[in-house]
């Protein structure tokens, strides 16, 4: 019986012939509109090679409402209210933004104790924001419980709002020129005792997360973003900063008053999911940091600009005592907060990177045309680059680690 | 078969005529037994994550009359022991919808492929002994000389009903699951079964000829208990069980936050309700085997006899061993709701580089150890 010789080159040539049938189909995965870790309406049409992302195609709008047209339908305070649902887990940061993006339209200085509070509830706000965003993340990589822990902290964050602004979460609580009121009595005690709380609890979370081996496993070395990327793709915020870019506006181009206070900026090395955790942890500490010394340093005075009385309505027992007062109130109530014409562009750091409002006015109450630049939408401009070569549960854990807000992309 | 009415027959007697009947009612009441056990380990995971995240968990469900009784009705409520009940009932109730795009046939087999594997295996799993005159019996439904082999056997067939869901959904999602499901039980299998030699190697020392026997391991552990000295194979099948039981860290099958529900994404109502059994009465079974193996299965403490005889005994066996498992039991859930979730790629290759390196090790050490003894 003859046996037939084998050389390696023919096993070799054989196998290039048989090339084609190794091949492998690829598959579409539509992960969202609604599905559990896209954090609202993100739909991501995947091409997967097996379990390997070739291809990444984000479809935003899910949640469009027109904000911006919205806008120009109404007078500048009756806009407040539509700042608490662009990034709705950090209402209080956006109203103040607005506010402080019209009062530079108008020029406007704010008294220092209105400042000091919106530096205050920014800080709070970015805390409930971060507070949200790392528990989301946690999930997201299958640890459940650290997002029980966050959210309860949270809670309890909301109710110091709720005493604040009469709502947990639209706050709705600034006005052109100002505050809605001041801070309730002994309301600062217990911020003071929520953040002194608030720091075991954050190292409980670090206890659970930072050198959780599964954890780190999960998110070192996934979702690199290089320094280039993030700049040339326009990120913000944690995110940017995660690259090594130590851009924040709080210090580079302060407002309401946040050269008055300390902080320092934590900045990643790497770049990837795990930097972007470390910088939220970090920041919430730090945010911690500035919420003490705002208490600390609360100025006295009025919470509004007193001066300014074509923008902001006088208080009430006025109104109702004097006639000059009652046609200013008359006036800003009806017409809106008068404004000159012209175009301004303001950017507040706010939890998830840089909120910006640019204003075109013609004068008077109402904005000829407001555009606002929600900062996750530019963050999450990078999907298609960084998911591509990962895996499905990369994308999961990319997604957290970017920690987006649809309400803001879709606007 | 002839049928005769019924009279007093001599023991011996009586015993064999009924065998099957009698066997079948045996099986019944412990697949009853487990079933229950696991409805109550889904309360019990309800409330340690409760316990875990600052909760309180199920604490209103309650049952008209016993739940007034006045001081038992509120606390059992308070305790939440009416839910599993009022779980299994609303699945049991609800709506089931079958999707129009799925393969009917294995749609409907899936899980009952999955659940005849986790109730089957309970079967050669010894959980208390009864001695008379001395003399120790095993309490298991059948004291199989290959007892551990015939749970592996079984045990290994529930991956079936997660590829038959996974196939039979024809959607994305529970494909994904399924394909993860059967790519990790077949990789932890191996380290799985390589972990636990030893410890038969152990039982069959020079003289025993016990084979694959489930109760003269735990036998063997009299004094010192598997865990002592094997901690290594231990935690190897500790490992595994909790990859085969498709557990948190290793609960690929599921991923909740990726793949949606896994598998059982397709499916609802009670069937769905017979995977989630399934997988608890695994988690329940998997803890038995372990604690017959490696914690002393019913001796409660190590180089402590307790030589107590008849129904007492057998009761307080019984007893030692539930308690062993609940707390294997508990270690599962305690895992789950604190570490996060591995990667389908980095479960691989720590059940390929690392578990299975780490078992046959383990494996020739212990070979070594004992023949050096032997010898």
């Amino acid at each position: 019986m003859a046996t037939k010789d084998i050389s390696i080159g023919d096993v070799l040539s054989r196998s290039s012939d048989y090339e084609h049938e190794l091949d492998t189909e690829k598959m579409t995965l539509s992960m969202g509109p609604s599905h559990p870790s896209t954090h609202g309406v993100l739909r991501l049409i995947l091409e997967l090679d097996g379990e390997v992302v070739t291809k990444c195609e984000p479809v935003l709008g899910y949640l469009h409402r027109g904000d911006e047209k919205i806008a120009e339908n109404m007078t500048y305070n009756q806009f407040v209210p539509y700042t608490d649902r662009l990034d709705y887990l950090a209402p209080l940061a956006n109203n103040v933004a607005y506010a402080i993006a019209v009062e530079k339209l108008a020029h406007l200085e704010v008294p220092p104790r209105c400042q000091a509070i919106r530096v205050l509830v920014s800080e709070l706000a970015r805390i409930s924001a971060h507070l949200l965003g790392l528990g989301a993340y946690a999930m997201d990589t299958g640890a459940l419980t650290v997002f029980m822990f966050t959210f309860t902290e949270r809670e309890k964050l909301y109710t110091l709002f709720e005493k604040l602004t009469g709502a947990r979460l639209t706050t709705s609580f600034t006005r052109i020129g100002g505050v809605a009121r001041d801070l309730p009595e002994d309301w600062m005690n217990e911020v003071k005792h929520f953040v002194d709380q608030l720091i075991p609890v954050l190292d409980e979370v670090d206890g659970l997360l930072t050198r959780n081996r599964i954890f780190v496993d999960r998110t070192k070395d996934v979702g690199v973003i290089s320094k280039e990327d993030a700049i040339s793709y326009g990120l913000t915020g944690p995110n940017l900063r995660g690259s090594g870019v130590p851009l924040d506006l709080r210090v580079d181009r302060p407002y309401s008053g946040y050269e008055k206070y300390d902080f320092d900026v934590p900045i990643g090395s790497v770049g990837d999911s795990y930097d972007r955790y470390l910088i939220r942890m970090e920041e919430m500490r730090q945010s911690v940091f500035i919420v003490k010394q705002v208490i600390e340093k609360m100025p006295e005075g009025p919470y509004y600009a007193e001066d300014a009385k074509r923008i902001f309505p006088p208080s009430k027992d006025k109104v109702m005592s004097s006639m000059e007062e009652l046609i200013q109130n008359f006036m800003i109530t009806t017409q809106g907060p008068q404004m000159p014409a012209g175009e301004v562009y303001f950017e507040a750091e706010n939890p998830k990177g840089a909120l910006g409002f640019f204003i075109h006015s013609k004068g008077g109450g109402v904005p000829y045309r407001m555009k606002i630049r929600g900062p996750s939408f530019c963050n999450l401009s990078i999907l298609p680059k960084v998911c591509i070569g990962a895996m499905i549960s990369d994308v999961v854990a990319i997604l957290g680690s970017l920690d987006f807000v649809m309400g803001e992309c879709d606007r | 078969m002839n049928r005769q009415p019924k009279q007093w027959r001599p023991k011996p007697n009586r015993m064999e005529l009924p065998t099957f009947v009698w066997v079948i009612i045996k099986a019944a009441v412990l697949a009853g037994v487990l079933l229950s056990i696991s409805n109550l380990a889904v309360l019990g995971e309800r409330k340690v994550s409760s316990w875990i995240q600052g909760r309180v968990g199920p604490n209103r469900t309650s049952v008209p009359i016993i739940g007034s009784i006045p001081v038992i009705g509120p606390m059992l409520t308070r305790l939440g022991l009416f839910q599993p009940v009022a779980d299994g009932l609303k699945l049991l109730l609800k709506e089931d919808p079958v999707p129009d795009h799925v393969n009917k046939l294995y749609f409907f087999l899936a899980p009952v492929a999955a659940m005849i594997p986790a109730t089957t295996t309970v079967a050669v799993l010894p959980f208390g002994q009864i001695i008379t005159d001395g003399v120790s019996v095993p309490l298991v439904l059948a004291d199989l000389d290959i007892g551990i082999l015939f749970i592996f056997a079984v045990s290994s067939l529930g991956v079936y009903g997660m590829i038959l869901a996974g196939w039979a959904s024809n959607s994305k999602y529970p494909f994904i699951g399924g394909i993860r499901s059967s790519a990790q039980m077949i990789s932890y299998e191996l380290s799985m079964g390589l972990s636990i030699l030893p410890v038969f190697m152990w039982a069959n020392a020079p003289g025993v000829d016990s084979g694959l026997n489930l109760f003269s391991v735990v036998q063997t552990q009299q004094g010192a208990w598997g865990v002592m000295f094997m901690p290594v194979a231990a935690l190897l099948f500790l490992v595994s069980i909790f990859a085969e039981t498709n557990r948190l860290p290793f609960d690929m099958p599921e991923s909740e936050s990726e793949l949606v529900a896994g598998f059982s994404t397709e499916y609802g109502s009670f069937k769905f309700g017979l995977f989630f059994a399934a997988e608890y009465a695994h988690i329940i079974v998997g803890s038995g085997v372990f604690v017959v193996l490696f914690l002393g299965g019913w001796h409660w403490l190590p180089w402590v006899p307790m030589h107590v005889e008849g129904l007492l005994g057998a009761a307080l066996s019984i007893g030692v061993f539930l308690g062993k498992t609940t707390f294997i039991v508990f270690f599962f859930m305690w895992i789950r709701w604190t570490l996060p979730r591995f990667r389908y790629d980095q479960i691989m290759k720590l059940g390929w580089t690392m578990m299975l390196p780490l078992a046959v090790v383990n494996l020739i050490v212990y070979a070594l150890i004992f023949a050096l003894l032997d010898s």
